[in-house]
């Protein structure tokens, strides 16, 4: 814990202004991040998402966004210029997002959308680069990366354009990974083998990791640590392995309600929304 | 007695010389008042096989049987009036141009019933939402209310059988409890026949007392509710598919287990 | 419906009315997405300038003898070619016709063709794309092909021959303007009916036993009605240039009445030592395009059914 923090978050506040009135997205989410798997879950509209984009400072233009401290490393992101961000995103924090069919570039072959980003932040050689994205598809596990370098988005599999997504983001060796519901989109099986391999290669290259579901098992079996959010707020945090411990009733009113094949209830326990859950929370967060 | 039965279903997508076998001799039966539930990854057929009964696919090989009877390719209206479907994501379901109260009314206009508003404003009593929705648009509404609607519209013109698409799978975890309760209840309390589609082995399990897991295609293995919870499995893909299931969720594994 | 209050709300309370979470009919709960529709629109700066220029076309239209300060047919062979004066707003042509008069009662004329191609185009259109798209099949190559055949022809030549057929007049120019009007819409319309065929909310109208000649009026035409309602919009601009076209080419309205592209065609000979005669309807014809053209943009964002 004495290592210096990746990633410190202080306040944020984000609200969208319609013409219905503004609506606060988030509402004073602090948390502070290493080198370590952070999870933050909740419920659409919890404001998990909006937290992760925020920090990448790519917001929809009818937000807009206030927070006290937001630094990665030296770098203040609140204050850096539009370009010093486009060297932070993909370089220093790269994001993941939720279903590969939509974040690869249909009509550009995997292998130069890998080579593209790596050249973009690294200069170097087209030769090297393309040495290192079919090191980078290898590093993915997937099995044929010369062949695979080579072909479309649509002529591969969800699970597979995952794989690829993860090797274009790591491509560039960021030392910190925002992934939106990586896994959403994909088969319960395959779910699986893509956490695995993530976290394979967060293991081997010391990252830290911002992980965004709406999955409470996901997320307890594959962070360190969890913010449980509502309503934009951080109501819960807790070490994942803990989890069955939280205290908040929405934390225990979420784990009830999911169904176990080992554990066959007749009813499920409906989750009933407390409006104090709503209040602003005093100030005792770090 | 079996309420719904398919036999040697095959579907197959595609032009002539390169035909892939999307379903390939599936067959099962359902019970009356039962809940069977059909599982497998996303590609298996599974959601084929439901559009097939509900006659959305008209291009299949075997029978579907209701009742004993088996019904054309091209079902009839007397055929809707007693098997209704609902979809997996609310938000596609719904037209999104007309009221709660239109979109329930359409299949009563269809079928010219009688007491066609008293029948709409039932069938939102019975998915628990009241009357105060019933000229809502669907823009105005949550994921749950959505589904909620959904299930009204199958529900109003009083059908045997309900098909369900993953039904679930688009919302939240604590509206899914929601939802899966007001199914079991509404079996229950109308005596409905369910054939359940999930790649959730939980949600199966929850609602269904047999199973059938689907693998490319075909029908893997057939399974009861007790055999499944048991671990009681013959084959690789219902042992994949509860494996990944306990390890991204079951707390019965140890905490300390290896990441 | 059971619970409909009949008394009309006041003043005051027929906003709140508006604004009610719970409607308690389904004409009120259309009158309020009318209403949110309306709010919406309001907020477009460019489209209420475009909604302002048709709304002043239309007054033009309505009180065009009020407006005009001479007769627009009356000739004055003393008074030609005039530059705009006190007397003459915008001067005279060359049979000494004031020009401002011209252009209030050309209005007529424009506004005429401008709402009849509309009114024939969009249900047209409407109906053959809706159809054969989401029947598909042979119904659908049918109709597209013969679409496409008059999709081959660039519109002002198949209109010019039409017009050349049936004889020249505003009323011919119309139908023939209407003829080549049409197919943009009806690609459009099916395009959309491709979609929306896919669609789950149709599957579930096909699980109720619908006919397909219900679903196609009852749910895909409403769906395809706003892009096609935009389209035309944005078309009429167009058609308006058609029609100013046929004029200028002596095919649409008939001397001596006044219509715009035929006052520029006439106009033309004496552009450049007399612009008047020219620059004023031609303004004309462009205001209104561009005022077709704002308004269609701010209703492509205001009918989409996402905004609500």
């Amino acid at each position: 814990m004495s290592e210096p923090r990746l990633l410190q978050l202080q306040d944020l506040r984000v609200s969208f202004h319609s013409r219905d009135g503004v609506v606060d997205a988030v509402r004073g989410v602090s948390f502070s991040l290493g080198r370590e798997k952070l999870g933050i879950v909740g419920e659409s509209g919890s404001g998990k998402s909006m937290t992760g984009r925020a920090l990448m400072r790519l917001l929809p233009s009818t937000a807009t966004m206030h927070a006290k401290t937001m630094r990665f490393g030296e770098i203040d992101l609140l204050a850096a210029s539009e370009r010093q961000m486009c060297q932070v995103r993909g370089r220093h924090i790269a994001m993941i997002m939720q279903d590969p069919k939509y974040s690869l570039n249909p009509v550009v072959t995997v292998g130069k959308q890998i080579t593209e980003t790596y050249r973009r932040h690294r200069r170097t050689g087209g030769r090297a680069a393309r040495d290192y994205a079919i090191e980078m598809l290898d590093a993915v596990k997937i099995r044929d990366p010369a062949r695979v370098f080579h072909q479309y988005p649509h002529e591969i599999s969800g699970g597979m354009g995952q794989r690829v997504m993860i090797a274009m983001m790591l491509a560039a060796e960021p030392s910190l990974l925002i992934a939106d519901e990586p896994t959403s989109a994909l088969d319960v099986t395959v779910r699986f083998e893509i956490l695995q391999l993530l976290d394979e290669l967060i293991q081997s290259r010391h990252l830290g990791v911002l992980f965004i579901s709406h999955d409470l098992n996901l997320v307890r079996r594959y962070c360190d640590r969890v913010l449980i959010m509502y309503a934009g707020q951080v109501v819960e945090e807790i070490e994942a392995d803990r989890l069955n411990e939280a205290t908040h009733p929405y934390t225990r009113g979420l784990l009830d309600s999911m169904p176990r094949i080992h554990r066959p209830r007749h009813r499920l326990p409906v989750l009933q929304r407390d409006p104090a859950w709503r209040e602003p929370l005093t100030a005792d967060e770090r | 007695m079996i309420e719904l039965e398919v036999r040697d279903l095959t579907v197959a997508f595609g032009p002539e010389r390169q035909r892939v076998r999307a379903v390939e001799d599936v067959s099962f039966a359902i019970a009356r008042g039962a809940c069977f539930g059909l599982v497998g990854e996303s590609g298996c057929g599974k959601s084929t096989v439901l559009r097939v009964i509900a006659g959305l696919n008209r291009d299949y090989g075997g029978t579907v049987s209701l009742r004993g009877t088996p019904v054309p390719p091209r079902r009839d209206k007397a055929y809707y009036k007693r098997v209704q479907m609902v979809f997996q994501d609310p938000y596609g379901s719904l037209h999104p141009g007309k009221t709660v109260y239109s979109q329930i009314m359409g299949p009563m206009l269809v079928h010219k019933l009688a007491g066609a508003e008293q029948r709409v404003d039932r069938a939102l009593e019975a998915v628990g939402l009241g009357t105060a929705f019933r000229f809502r648009y669907p823009h105005q509404l949550s994921g749950g209310q959505r589904q909620r609607v959904a299930i009204a519209r199958a529900l109003a013109l009083e059908p045997e059988v309900l098909l369900l698409d993953e039904p679930t799978s688009a919302l939240d975890v604590s509206v899914q409890a929601e939802i899966l309760n007001l199914l079991a209840d509404l079996r229950e309390r109308e005596g409905l026949t369910y054939l359940l589609v999930s790649h959730d082995l939980a949600v199966i399990a929850h609602l269904c007392e047999e199973l059938a897991v689907m693998d490319r295609g075909r029908i893997v293995e057939a399974l009861t509710r007790d055999q499944l919870v048991r671990g009681e499995t013959k084959v690789d893909s219902t042992r994949r598919l509860l494996e990944a299931s306990e390890e991204l969720g079951e707390d019965r594994l140890p905490p300390e287990a290896p990441r | 419906m059971s619970v409909c209050d009949t008394t009309t709300p006041k003043r005051p309370r027929w906003r709140a009315w508006l604004e009610t979470d719970t409607p308690q009919s389904v004409r009120q709960a259309s009158l309020q997405e009318t209403w949110r529709k309306v709010l919406y629109f309001r907020s477009q700066p460019l489209g209420m300038i475009g909604l302002a220029l048709l709304l002043l076309l239309l007054f033009v239209v309505v009180f065009a003898p009020l407006l005009a300060t001479h007769n627009p047919i009356a000739q004055d062979l003393d008074a030609r070619l005039l530059p705009p004066s006190a007397q003459y707003w915008l001067g005279t042509d060359h049979l000494g016709r004031d020009v401002y008069s011209r252009i209030v009662y050309g209005a007529r004329t424009t506004l005429r063709i401008a709402v009849l191609v509309a009114i024939i185009v969009a249900p047209l259109g409407l109906v053959i794309g809706a159809t054969a798209g989401y029947l598909g099949g042979i119904v659908d190559e049918i109709l597209m092909r013969i679409t496409d055949v008059f999709l081959a022809f660039p519109g002002l030549i198949l209109a010019l021959g039409f017009a050349a057929a049936l004889g020249p007049g505003v009323d011919n120019a119309i139908i023939a303007i209407a003829l080549t009007a049409w197919p943009p819409i009806a690609r459009l319309a099916r395009a959309e009916a491709l979609t929306i065929r896919q669609a789950d909310y149709i599957a579930a109208v096909r699980l109720q036993g619908a006919s397909a000649a219900r679903i196609i009026v009852r749910h895909v035409m409403p769906v395809c009605l706003p892009s096609v309602t935009v389209r035309v919009t944005l078309n009429m601009a167009g058609v308006i240039l058609t029609a100013a076209g046929l004029g200028f080419l002596g095919l649409g309205a008939q001397p001596p009445w006044p219509e715009w592209g035929a006052m520029v065609a006439v106009g033309r000979q004496f552009m450049f030592d007399y612009p008047w005669v020219v620059a004023a309807p031609g303004l004309a014809i462009a205001a209104i395009s561009l005022a077709f053209n704002l308004l269609g943009d701010a209703l492509r964002d205001t009918l989409d059914p996402r905004i609500g």
